[in-house]
């Protein structure tokens, strides 16, 4: 066993599998001596050298299309965007074409290539630098999308999305990067499996990423009232780990969903869809999404505090629902 | 560069190969034998052939819209080709992907493109690549005018310019961008000048001369393939057509479409072979019969392929994944 941070979970995973194959590469903006925005690459151009821990321009567009055109002809590449909201800018190689190649030609071109995307509030960097924008990427088929909580996971997680012959896109929580915690297995995590993070009987909460800990919180709290909650982490969101989701839903009878990205039209609602159309037999309560703040992210602290959604929010939740 | 008459027969064939399925595709497209949208490589046939002459087979190419000439260039295969404008399920895509999205990895071709400017940066990732991986491999990214308005293109000529990536970009300048002539969509006349933003070379040449093209693009291939960088390769050329078949193309003027229709360079190329003594008249006419056997061939062939089965439609989404997606 080991305390890792996930900041470390995430160098370790990529540092693995570059020690083993040549042909794996990271590159994006100031990945190598300046260690990535957030010090997730540092060391990483020490040990590995310029060519394969490679700075790009700022240019989203080339660095995602250089990761299309490189995982198409025998690399494994590792594409960073700085941060997710710069999707924006690169959103035409990822939706019209890594995710799409694979089945245009027929099956012809294989796309093994991660993109990292630094995501979520709480840094005071407002509107264009926190957003949770996985819902846009749940979206288009041909893409996987996970999101690790803690160390482990994002190793483990890295080290399969390299491994997938598909686009994956991988999720890091900015909050997250410097929080330690134990890593007790370097093995890959398949994606699609899910993870009970603490048991309950009364209600499922149902989430990824920050919102576990807001969870696990809350349901600490809760039991004191005597409500226990089960706090299940997907980890991946697509593929999706339904077997889970009916195993929790068909224990405890209630569903919440906790998100950080605003619920309209986001990955929440995909979730308390698919409950409402598969699981509705055993709920005996309306599944109830919780998200962040209909609104572009604020930028004073009080604001954006204000705009997240919190344990406080889930514990006001579930007491309605009982 | 010197060129071997051989060299300079072969080009001619694949001249002939693209003028032929080019002008059969616009027929059939008029019979509605092909769905969708097709965009005809009519008038720019000395480009590809010449340049994809320089290409080994392992090299990489990537494509456009306007991609049926490139495919058949760089080695692709007729009867899959038509198969696939036919929308069946032994097409190069499996019926998936239709004109504008034919790839053949075996051959390099990287595919087709839907998506104007798309293939500057997966040109760039090719090209990454074959550096990472030790080859010598290089990318040729074909592209028309318009694109090079596009922000794909100024993004990939620097990095390519940084990194001395083995890309050639070839922008094939038919003076079009759909309806928008090039002195209406950009303030230059050579897409050439563009290169010195980036410090790399920028060569204008007639592209409706196959010879001038091959020239230019065996100098940019070798410097390409001794680790030297990136060029750009400006051929100017006419898209005889409209941008699709079915635009009637009311904003070309005649005078202009007159003028082009001169220098089509099938004619051009086929009396310089002959006056040069290069090929025989006689061998001409041979490989033009030889190759409008091929193009009746791949109708027949595409003509007798299947239907795909609605049950393929959940294949290849996934390397791993099929039957879920099948949920609706």
């Amino acid at each position: 066993m080991k305390m890792m941070t996930y900041a470390e979970g995430i160098r370790e995973g990529m540092s693995i599998r570059m020690r083993e194959d040549p042909n794996v590469i990271l590159f994006g903006e100031d990945v190598g001596a300046f260690g990535g925005c957030f010090g997730v690459s540092m060391g990483m151009i020490d040990e590995f050298g310029p060519e394969r821990v490679r700075d790009t321009p700022i240019s989203e567009g080339a660095i995602i299309g250089c990761a299309v055109g490189a995982a198409a002809t025998g690399l494994r590449p590792i594409a960073e965007l700085m941060f997710c909201d710069f999707l924006t800018v690169g959103m035409d190689q990822l939706v019209n074409q890594a995710a799409k190649m694979r089945y245009m030609f027929g099956g012809k071109i294989s796309m093994p290539m991660v993109v990292r995307l630094p995501a979520g509030a709480g840094t005071g960097a407002a509107a264009q630098h926190s957003q949770s924008l996985e819902a846009w990427l749940t979206h288009v088929p041909g893409l996987k999308v996970v999101y690790p909580s803690c160390a482990e996971d994002a190793l483990g997680l890295m080290l399969t999305a390299i491994d997938d012959d598909n686009p994956v896109m991988y999720f890091e929580n900015k909050v997250l990067l410097g929080m330690k915690s134990e890593v007790n297995s370097l093995d890959p995590i398949p994606l699609g499996k899910g993870k009970i993070c603490r048991e309950g009987s009364d209600l499922s909460i149902i989430t990824y990423g920050k919102q576990v800990y807001d969870a696990l919180e809350a349901a600490g709290k809760l039991a004191e009232d005597g409500i226990s909650v089960e706090v299940i982490d997907l980890r991946s969101l697509y593929p999706l780990d339904k077997a889970l989701i009916a195993e929790t839903v068909s224990k405890t009878h209630r569903a919440m969903v906790v998100t950080e990205e605003v619920k309209r039209g986001g990955y929440g609602g995909e979730i308390s869809a698919l409950i409402g159309e598969e699981l509705f037999d055993y709920l005996d309560a309306p599944v109830v999404r919780i998200g962040a703040l209909d609104t572009p992210v604020p930028f004073a602290p009080v604001l954006e505090q204000y705009y997240m959604p919190n344990a406080q929010d889930i514990i006001n939740a579930a007491k309605k629902m009982m | 560069m010197a060129i071997s008459k051989e060299q300079m027969k072969d080009m001619y064939v694949k001249m002939r190969r693209i003028r032929d399925f080019e002008s059969t595709a616009a027929k059939l497209f008029a019979e509605g034998k092909i769905p969708g949208f097709v965009h005809l490589y009519l008038g720019e046939e000395a480009i590809a052939p010449a340049v994809c002459e320089c290409l080994r087979d392992d090299d990489f190419i990537t494509s456009t819209h306007r991609g049926h000439g490139h495919i058949i260039a760089k080695g692709g295969d007729l009867n899959l080709m038509m198969a696939e404008l036919f929308g069946r399920e032994t097409g190069y895509c499996k019926g998936k992907g239709g004109s504008m999205h034919i790839a053949d990895r075996d051959k390099g071709i990287l595919g087709a493109n839907g998506i104007v400017g798309a293939g500057h940066c997966i040109a760039c990732g090719a090209g990454l690549s074959a550096k990472i991986r030790g080859t010598d491999q290089v990318c040729v990214c074909f592209f028309g005018d318009g694109s090079t308005n596009q922000g794909t293109f100024h993004e990939s000529l620097n990095m390519a310019s940084i990194w001395k990536l083995p890309v050639i970009f070839v922008c094939e300048n038919n003076h079009y961008g759909i309806s928008m002539s090039q002195d209406r969509h950009q303030a230059i006349k050579d897409v050439a000048d563009r290169g010195a933003a980036y410090n790399i070379p920028g060569i204008a040449v007639d592209g409706n001369d196959p010879l001038a093209v091959y020239e230019a693009a065996a100098e940019a291939v070798a410097r390409a393939r001794a680790g030297k960088g990136p060029t750009l390769l400006e051929c100017k050329t006419y898209r005889q057509h409209g941008h699709f078949e079915g635009d009637p193309a009311i904003y070309k003027p005649k005078e202009e479409q007159a003028a082009w229709m001169e220098k089509d360079p099938m004619p051009r190329y086929a009396k310089f072979l002959v006056e040069n003594g290069v090929m025989t008249q006689e061998e001409v006419d041979a490989v033009d019969a030889q190759v409008a056997k091929e193009i009746e061939d791949s109708i027949a062939f595409a003509d007798a392929q299947p239907l795909p089965s609605v049950e393929s439609a959940v294949v290849d989404v996934y390397s791993d994944i099929v039957e879920e997606v099948r949920d609706r």
